[in-house]
C-alpha cells in the first residue's frame, strides 16, 4: 500500500538529496575546485533534453505510430556530429562576449539590439510554456495514478477540480520554490550554476536507471525477452502495425528530425547547459558520442513497453502515456513503481529547473532591464545597489513562468498527448535557427532581417500551432479550424493557402520556415548594416580569428571610478572590486588609482562584465549612460580603415626597401672583398716585379763596375762580361715587355687584331721558324698536323706568341741530345686542340695548379735560377682565354709534360664576335 | 581534448551518413514481416544503425592520437 504520505516523503527526500548535491557543487565551485569540470558530467547534463516527454510521452506516441517517437532522438544524434563545428563556435562566442542566454546571443549578434533580445525572449517564453505544462501534467498525472495503488485507474478527465484541490498547482508552486532555491540564491556575474549542473547530471542518471529498470522488468520478467514480446505483439491486430514503418510515422519523420536538430541547439535549457554552463569547450568532444549513446539507451525499451502495455490493457482505458508507471503497478511491483515515479519526477524537475532559470535570465536581462533602465522616471541607474532588484525580478519570473505553464495546462492540457504539446514548443524555438546559424556564418545578415524573419516565423507558429491548440480545447470556436477565420477557407490554420494533406507540425514548419528564412535573407540583402551591426557581425563570424571582442572601434571619455561604481551596483561591491583589480593586475596597471585610464579596452571589459549580469543590450544602455561616448561616424570608420590600409601599404613598401637594401649591401660587400683581393694581388705583383727587375740590374751593374774599375782586364774576359751584360739587358727588356703585356691584357687595353686565322698554317710557320733552334740543341721536333683546319677567329701575332712560349718552354726542359717534342693539332667538336708534349722532367702534381700563375717558376728558385721570367705561361693562358679557349697542363713527374690549349671554331664566316677583353 | 583539423571533416561525413541511414525513403524498405532474432527488422535496423553511428563518432573523437 502506497500512501500519499510515502510518495510525498520519497519525493521530498529525493529533492532534498538533489539540493544537497547542488549546494555542495556551489561550495566547491566557490572554492575553485569545480566538480563539473568533466566531460562525462557535461554530457549527462545535456541529457536534460530527456524530459517527461521522453520518460512517459514517447510510449504514448509509440502507441499511435510505432517508431514515430524516434526522430526526436535521431535528429539530435545527427546534430551531435556537427557540434564540433557549430556548438563549439557558439560556446566560444558566448565565452568571449559573456553571453548568458539565447536571447542575449541573438541580440548581441545583431548590434546588441534590445528590441531583438526582447522579441526572442517573448517567443521563447510563449513557446516554452506548453512544454512546462507538459511536465506539470506528467508529474500530476503520475502522482494521482500512483496514489490509487493497487488500483490502476486513470484520473477522471474533464472534471472541474477546484483550484486549491488541483495537484498540478501545488506541483507548479513546489517546483517554483525549488527552482528559486536552486538557481537564484545569489547573483552570478557569469550566470553559471555549477551546483545545478551537478544535480541535473545526477537526475539524468536516476531517470535512465528508472526507465531501464522498468524496461528490463517488463521485457525479461513479464515476458521472456524481446523475441517473446515482439512475437506475441505481432499476432495482434492492434499492435502488429506498430512494428512497421507506417504512414503515421513516415508523414512527419523528416520534419521531426529537422525540428529536433534545431531544438537540441536552441531550446533555452539546452543553450543553458551546453553553452552557458560549459566549463571547457573541449568537453564537447566527448559529448559528441556520449550524449547520443545516452539517448539510445533510454529509448531501447520504449517500443517493448508500449507493446506490453497495449497487450496488457487492451480496452484502451489506460492512457498509453502512463504505461511505464501502470505496468509495474498492474504487476504489483510497488517499489519499482515508486522508482519510476521518482525517475519521472527527475525528468520533469530537471527540465523545469533549467528551463525556468534560462527563461528568467532572459526575461530579466533582455526584456525587463532594458525597459526599466530606459524609463528615466524610475531613476534605476542612480540606485546604489541593484543586485537585490535583479534577484527579485528573476525569482518573480520563475514563479510567473510556472504559473503560466499551469494555466496552459488548465486551458489546453487535456486535449493533447504529451508529445504533441512538446512539439509545439519545438516548433517555436526552431524559429531561432535561421538567425543564429545565419548569424555565426553569414556576415551580411542584418538586424532588420532578423527582426522580420523572427516576427513572421513566430506569427505563423502562433496561427498554425498555438491557436488550433486553444481552439481544440474549446477556448476558440472550432469553426475557426474548420472553415477559417471569418469563413475564409484559404486561411484555415491547418491548411494555410490550401496546403493540405500534411500533418500539423510539417505544415506549420513549412510555412513558418518559408516566411522566416525568406524574410531574414531578403530583408538582410536589401538593407544595410549600421556600424555596430557590422562590428558585431565581424566578431561573431570570425570569433576564432580575433578574440578581443572588438574593443578597438570605440572612442569616448569615461572615468574609471564611475565605471567601477556602476559595475558594483549590478554585481556587488566586492566582486566588482576583485574583477577590476584582476584586470588591472593582468595588464600591470595601477588600481585603485585615478591613473587607470578608461580606454576603449577598459570600457569594453566593464561592458562585458556587466553583460554577464544583465545581458548585452542592458549593458550597452548602462555603458552609454556612464560614458560620454562619441558615436563613430561612417566617415571616421572610413578614416580608420584608410589608415589601416595605408599602414599596411607602407609596411609593404618598407619591407621591399629593406630587402633591396640587404641585396645592395651584399653586393657591396662582395665588391669590397674583390677590391681587397685585387689590391693584395697588385701589391704582390709589384713586389715580385721589382724583385725580378733587380736581379738582372744587379748583375749588369756588377759587371759594368768590374769593366769600369779594371781597364787592364783581358780582352776575352771583357768580351765575356759584355756578353753577360747584353743578355741580362735582353732579359730585362723581355721582362718589361711582358709586364706591359700583362697590364694591357688585364686592363683590357690590349690592341687585338682579330681576324679569321688558318691555325694549321700558323703552327706550321712557327715550327719552321723554331726548327733551327731545336736542331742546334739536338731536340727532335715531331709535328702531327691535319691536311686543313676550319678557320678560328684570333689575333695571329698573339697566337704565335702563345706557340713560341710553349715551344721554348718545351725546348728549355727537354734533355739535350735525346730530347723529343711533339706538336699536334686536332679538330674536335666545335674547337681546335693543340698539344705540345715534351719528355723533360715534367711538372710535379702539387705544382700543376700554379704553373699558370704570375712569376711561377719550376724548380727550387732559391737554389737555382731557371731561365725565363715566369710570366710567359700566365700571358699565354690570358691570350687563349681571350680567344674563348682553355689552357691546361697534364703531366706525370719524370715522363714529361703536355701543355694543351683549345680555340673555338668560328661558327660562321661572318662571326667576328669575341668575348670581352680582359 | 582538442580535435585535429581532419576530425570535423570526418564528423561532418558521419552526419551525412546518418542523414542517409535515417532517411524516410530508406526506412520505407522495412515494411515487411522479417525479423532479426525475433526482433522486427525495422526496429533492429534503427537501433543497429544508431549504435553503429554512435560507435563511429566515438572512434573519431576518442582515437585522436
Amino acid at each position: 500500500m502506497l500512501l500519499g504520505g510515502v510518495i510525498l516523503l520519497a519525493s521530498f527526500v529525493y529533492l532534498g538529496i538533489l539540493f544537497a548535491i547542488a549546494y555542495y557543487g556551489d561550495k566547491r565551485a566557490d572554492a575553485g575546485r569545480s566538480i563539473i569540470a568533466n566531460p562525462v558530467i557535461y554530457s549527462l547534463s545535456l541529457a536534460v533534453y530527456a524530459t517527461s516527454w521522453t520518460f512517459y510521452g514517447s510510449i504514448g506516441r509509440a502507441a499511435v505510430n510505432g517508431v514515430g517517437f524516434l526522430p526526436i532522438y535521431l535528429g539530435p544524434t545527427l546534430m551531435c556530429a556537427l557540434w564540433w563545428v557549430v556548438l563549439r563556435k557558439m560556446i566560444r562566442i558566448s565565452k568571449v562576449h559573456r553571453i548568458t542566454s539565447i536571447a542575449d546571443f541573438i541580440a548581441a549578434r545583431y548590434g546588441k539590439s534590445a528590441m531583438l533580445g526582447g522579441l526572442v525572449t517573448v517567443i521563447a517564453v510563449v513557446g516554452i510554456i506548453p512544454y512546462i505544462a507538459l511536465q506539470l501534467k506528467a508529474v500530476s498525472a503520475s502522482f494521482e495514478i500512483l496514489l490509487q495503488y493497487p488500483e490502476v485507474v486513470m484520473p477522471p478527465k474533464g472534471r472541474a477540480v477546484a483550484l486549491w484541490r488541483d495537484t498540478a498547482l501545488y506541483i507548479a508552486l513546489l517546483l517554483a520554490a525549488f527552482t528559486v532555491l536552486f538557481g537564484t540564491r545569489h547573483l552570478e556575474a557569469t550566470e553559471r550554476h555549477e551546483g545545478m549542473v551537478a544535480a541535473i547530471a545526477v537526475e539524468s542518471i536516476v531517470k535512465l536507471l528508472a526507465f531501464l529498470a522498468a524496461g528490463i522488468f517488463v521485457t525479461f520478467v513479464v515476458y521472456d525477452g524481446f523475441g517473446d514480446l515482439f512475437g506475441r505483439a505481432a499476432q495482434l491486430e492492434r499492435t502488429a502495425p506498430l512494428m512497421k514503418f507506417g504512414d503515421a510515422a513516415g508523414a512527419s519523420w523528416t520534419s521531426l528530425v529537422l525540428l529536433s536538430m534545431m531544438a537540441i541547439l536552441f531550446l533555452p535549457r539546452q543553450f543553458q547547459v551546453s553553452v552557458v554552463e560549459n566549463v571547457n569547450e573541449g568537453h564537447v568532444a566527448k559529448a559528441i558520442w556520449l550524449f547520443p549513446a545516452y539517448m539510445l539507451a533510454i529509448n531501447i525499451f520504449v517500443l517493448p513497453i508500449t507493446l506490453a502495455g497495449l497487450m496488457h490493457f487492451p480496452d484502451g482505458r489506460i492512457d498509453a502515456d502512463t504505461f511505464l508507471l501502470t505496468l509495474p503497478m498492474a504487476h504489483g511491483q510497488e517499489a519499482l513503481a515508486l522508482f519510476v515515479f521518482i525517475g519521472g519526477l527527475s525528468a520533469a524537475t530537471g527540465m523545469v529547473i533549467v528551463e525556468t532559470i534560462a527563461l528568467s535570465t532572459m526575461v530579466c536581462n533582455d526584456l525587463l532591464m532594458p525597459v526599466l533602465l530606459r524609463l528615466k522616471r524610475l531613476r534605476l541607474a542612480e540606485l546604489p545597489d541593484l543586485t537585490g532588484l535583479l534577484l527579485a525580478i528573476r525569482r518573480g519570473v520563475i514563479v510567473l513562468v510556472l504559473l503560466l505553464g499551469y494555466l496552459y495546462f488548465r486551458l489546453a492540457g487535456e486535449a493533447y498527448a504529451l508529445v504533441s504539446i512538446g512539439l509545439i514548443s519545438f516548433a517555436a524555438v526552431a524559429q531561432f535557427a535561421p538567425v543564429v546559424l545565419g548569424g555565426i556564418y553569414w556576415r551580411g545578415a542584418t538586424r532588420s532581417g532578423a527582426l522580420a524573419g523572427l516576427l513572421a516565423g513566430f506569427a505563423i507558429w502562433l496561427y498554425t500551432l498555438l491557436l488550433p491548440a486553444l481552439a481544440r480545447s474549446g477556448w476558440l470556436p472550432i469553426s475557426f479550424l474548420e472553415s477559417g477565420p471569418f469563413g475564409i477557407e484559404l486561411l484555415r490554420p491547418l491548411a494555410l493557402f490550401g496546403l493540405s494533406g500534411l500533418d500539423q507540425i510539417t505544415h506549420a514548419m513549412i510555412w513558418s520556415m518559408l516566411a522566416n528564412i525568406g524574410l531574414y535573407v531578403g530583408v538582410s540583402l536589401s538593407g544595410t548594416q549600421s556600424a555596430a551591426e557590422r562590428r558585431q557581425a565581424s566578431v561573431f563570424v570570425d570569433v576564432f580569428r580575433h578574440e578581443s571582442g572588438g574593443a578597438g572601434f570605440w572612442r569616448g571619455t569615461a572615468s574609471p571610478r564611475d565605471l567601477y561604481l556602476m559595475l558594483a551596483r549590478f554585481i556587488g561591491a566586492a566582486p566588482a572590486e576583485a574583477t577590476i583589480a584582476d584586470y588591472a593586475r593582468s595588464r600591470a596597471l595601477p588600481w585603485p588609482s585615478d591613473d587607470l585610464v578608461a580606454d576603449a579596452e577598459f570600457v569594453h571589459f566593464v561592458e562585458t562584465q556587466l553583460a554577464g549580469a544583465i545581458g548585452s543590450s542592458s549593458a550597452r544602455i548602462m555603458i552609454a549612460s556612464a560614458v560620454k561616448e562619441e558615436a563613430l561616424t561612417l566617415d571616421e570608420v572610413g578614416t580608420i580603415l584608410d589608415e589601416a590600409s595605408q599602414v599596411v601599404l607602407y609596411s609593404h613598401q618598407l619591407e621591399q626597401k629593406s630587402r633591396e637594401l640587404e641585396n645592395a649591401t651584399a653586393e657591396l660587400r662582395a665588391a669590397n672583398e674583390r677590391l681587397k683581393e685585387l689590391d693584395r694581388l697588385k701589391d704582390d705583383f709589384i713586389s715580385t716585379v721589382s724583385h725580378e727587375l733587380r736581379t738582372p740590374l744587379t748583375s749588369i751593374r756588377a759587371f759594368s763596375e768590374i769593366l769600369l774599375g779594371d781597364p787592364r782586364l783581358a780582352a776575352d774576359e771583357r768580351t765575356k762580361f759584355l756578353g753577360i751584360i747584353t743578355r741580362e739587358t735582353e732579359r730585362l727588356t723581355r721582362l718589361i715587355n711582358q709586364v706591359l703585356d700583362i697590364a694591357k691584357i688585364s686592363s683590357g687595353r690590349a690592341d687585338w687584331q682579330m681576324t679569321q686565322v688558318d691555325v694549321r698554317e700558323v703552327v706550321a710557320d712557327t715550327l719552321a721558324r723554331m726548327s733551327q733552334v731545336f736542331r742546334e740543341k739536338g731536340v727532335l721536333l715531331v709535328e702531327q698536323l691535319p691536311e686543313r683546319t676550319p678557320p678560328v677567329v684570333a689575333d695571329v701575332d698573339r697566337l704565335i706568341q702563345v706557340l713560341l712560349n710553349l715551344l721554348s718552354n718545351a725546348l728549355k726542359f727537354s734533355p739535350e741530345g735525346r730530347g723529343r717534342v711533339e706538336v699536334s693539332l686536332r679538330v674536335l667538336a666545335g674547337e681546335l686542340r693543340i698539344d705540345v708534349r715534351d719528355n723533360g722532367p715534367g711538372v710535379r702534381e702539387q705544382d700543376q695548379p700554379f704553373v699558370f700563375d704570375k712569376f711561377w717558376q719550376s724548380g727550387d728558385t732559391l737554389v737555382a735560377k731557371p731561365p725565363g721570367t715566369g710570366l710567359g705561361l700566365h700571358i699565354s693562358r690570358q691570350i687563349v682565354e681571350h680567344f674563348g679557349g682553355r689552357m691546361w697542363v697534364e703531366s706525370r713527374e719524370g715522363t714529361g709534360a703536355c701543355f694543351s690549349f683549345t680555340l673555338p671554331l668560328a661558327a660562321t664566316g661572318a662571326s667576328l664576335q669575341v668575348g670581352p677583353g680582359r | 581534448m582538442a580535435l585535429r583539423n581532419e576530425h570535423p571533416q570526418r564528423l561532418v561525413a558521419l552526419f551525412a551518413l546518418g542523414c542517409v541511414l535515417f532517411s524516410g525513403t530508406l526506412l520505407g524498405m522495412f515494411g515487411g514481416e522479417a525479423t532479426v532474432l525475433g526482433v522486427p527488422a525495422l526496429y533492429a535496423y534503427l537501433f543497429g544503425a544508431w549504435a553503429v553511428l554512435v560507435a563511429l563518432m566515438a572512434l573519431v573523437v576518442e582515437l585522436h592520437d
